[in-house]
This record gives structure tokens, sequence and C-alpha cells, in this order.
């Protein structure tokens, strides 16, 4: 697998530590990782950095993550950019929901390294 | 999975949902800070000074919250961090508000239609313990009394009814 540029979406910068070391845990060669508190601020990111992957909470404040999911597709840099959505927010609604919103995968908090593995591996082969 | 109906009691009240209570903290310690909690044998009125608040709205309204002191809270963020506790600054209160987010989350998921009904705030996190809090709940409070490597821990859910 090629090295990735992840972006790192969640208002907990302790949550986004935790993200990034399942990302290495689970054998993902991490070339760089971008953060961001919220769904606008991750905009803001893609303004200026292209990525590989992107890995979203849903509640945060400013801008969801079902908003920023949504509004995606209006950024030249995420074309084509795999997005998980890693949150509270269990529901089968909510998994719904953020797949049609053009999501290609769903972790559950809480959640475990090999968890990450098993959604996120798959989606950067193209396979989800 | 049982429903929000089939788990309240004839009274009223919401005393069956205390095991899941516990059930969703355990779960939350167990995968993210890989450790078990544990109940205590004897329950000791000590103070506890970081509290972590998330507010619960629609078909349960409510505050969970979650309370230790700041020791624990460290310990916590060092294991959820997988670092040593030394290192562990302010981002102790982040790393609690994350773990009652996560608590709260939990909780909901495991009754059947409330976790497309209820909606979570971000966390909240006051530290110290000379404050009072009004909420609007209109019931008793459940209570749970555990341990987090032999250390207090409180997890409460108030109801708005």
């Amino acid at each position: 697998m090629d090295s990735v540029r992840a972006l790192i979406v969640d208002d907990s910068s302790v949550m986004r530590k935790i993200v990034e070391r399942c990302l290495r845990q689970a054998g993902v060669d991490l070339k760089q990782v971008l953060e961001a508190g919220n769904g606008a601020e991750a905009l803001s990111v893609l303004q200026g950095s292209a990525v590989d992957l992107i890995l979203c909470d849903i509640n945060m404040p400013v801008m969801d993550g079902l908003e920023f999911v949504k509004q995606l597709s209006g950024v030249a840099n995420a074309k084509g950019v795999p997005v998980v959505m890693i949150t509270t927010e269990g529901s089968e609604a909510h998994v719904v929901q953020a797949i049609s919103c053009g999501a290609k995968g769903y972790i559950r908090k809480p959640f475990t390294a090999e968890q990450v593995k098993e959604h996120v591996i798959p989606v950067l082969a193209g396979k989800s | 999975m049982k429903s929000m109906t089939d788990l309240l009691a004839p009274n009223g009240s919401h005393e069956n949902w205390i095991p899941l209570m516990q059930v969703a903290a355990r779960e939350v310690f167990e995968l993210m800070l890989g450790c078990k909690l544990t109940v205590p044998e004897t329950v000791n009125d000590t103070a506890l000074e970081v509290t972590s608040m998330v507010g619960l709205a629609g078909q349960l309204c409510g505050v969970l919250s979650v309370r230790c002191d700041e020791k624990t809270a460290t310990l916590m963020t060092s294991k959820m961090l997988g670092v040593s506790v030394d290192t562990v600054g302010p981002e102790a209160q982040d790393a609690l508000g994350e773990i009652c987010n996560m608590v709260a989350g939990n909780f909901k998921n495991k009754i059947a239609g409330l976790g497309d009904g209820c909606m979570l705030s971000p966390p909240t996190v006051i530290t110290g313990t000379d404050y009072d809090l009004h909420s609007l709940a209109d019931s008793p409070g459940l209570e749970l009394r555990l341990l987090f490597e032999g250390m207090p821990l409180n997890i409460t859910l108030q109801i708005h009814s």
C-alpha cells in the first residue's frame, strides 16, 4: 500500500491522536496527517492540501460531519477521496444517512485498532 | 437490544437502565483504555473534582455525567493516548469529555429506537467541587459507582421525562 495522506476531523484533539495511532497500528503507512476540529476547518484544510483518506466525526460544532461530507463534492482536492465516519452516533439511520451523503465506511465509538483496520484498509484498496 | 418501553419499570422509574449504563461504561473503558472497571465493595463519598457532562435531547432528555478526581482523569488520559502520566497536560479535560460522550452514545445505542431519536450535546467539563447543578430532571437520577484502577468513578444519569 502506498503512503497515505490522511485528514482526521474531530472536535476532540485526544480522539484525533487516538485515530492516528489506530491507523498506524492498522499498518497504514502515513506520509502526512492533517487535523481539523470541525467540518468548516476541514474544508479550509482541503483548499490547500490534497489527501488520500478522510476520517470524520459526526457531532461537531460549527459544521457537523454529515454536512462536511455533503460539501466535499465541490472540493477539487477531495475528488474520489474516501471518507470513513467515526462517531458515537451508532443507529442504522445515521449509517444510512452517512453512506447516502457519500461516506465509504462507518466506525462506531468506542472502537479498537482492529476495527479501524477492518474498515479503512478495504476503503483504501478501493474495495468498499 | 430492548426497547425504551420494555426497559421502563412498572413504577415509571428507569432502574432497569443501570445495567445498560454499566455495560456501556465497561465497553468504553475496555476498548478505548484497555482497562476493566470494577464495582467497589464499599462506597466512600470522596470529593471528585472533575465532572464531565453530556446532554441528551429528544425522546430521552437528561444529562449523563462522569465524575472522578484529577489523578484519575490524568491516568485515564495516559491510558487513552498510550503515554506516560507525566506527559499528560490540559488534554485530560478533553479526554474525560470524550469518555463521557462515548458512554452516553454507547448507552443510548443499546436502547432500540433511541439512537435515532436522541441527540447528544458536545461535552462540558467542570473542575472543582464548589458548585450546584440545577437540571430540569424530574425523576431520581441513576447512579453507578465504579472503580477505575482502584480509584472512584461515578456515572450518573438524570432524566427529564
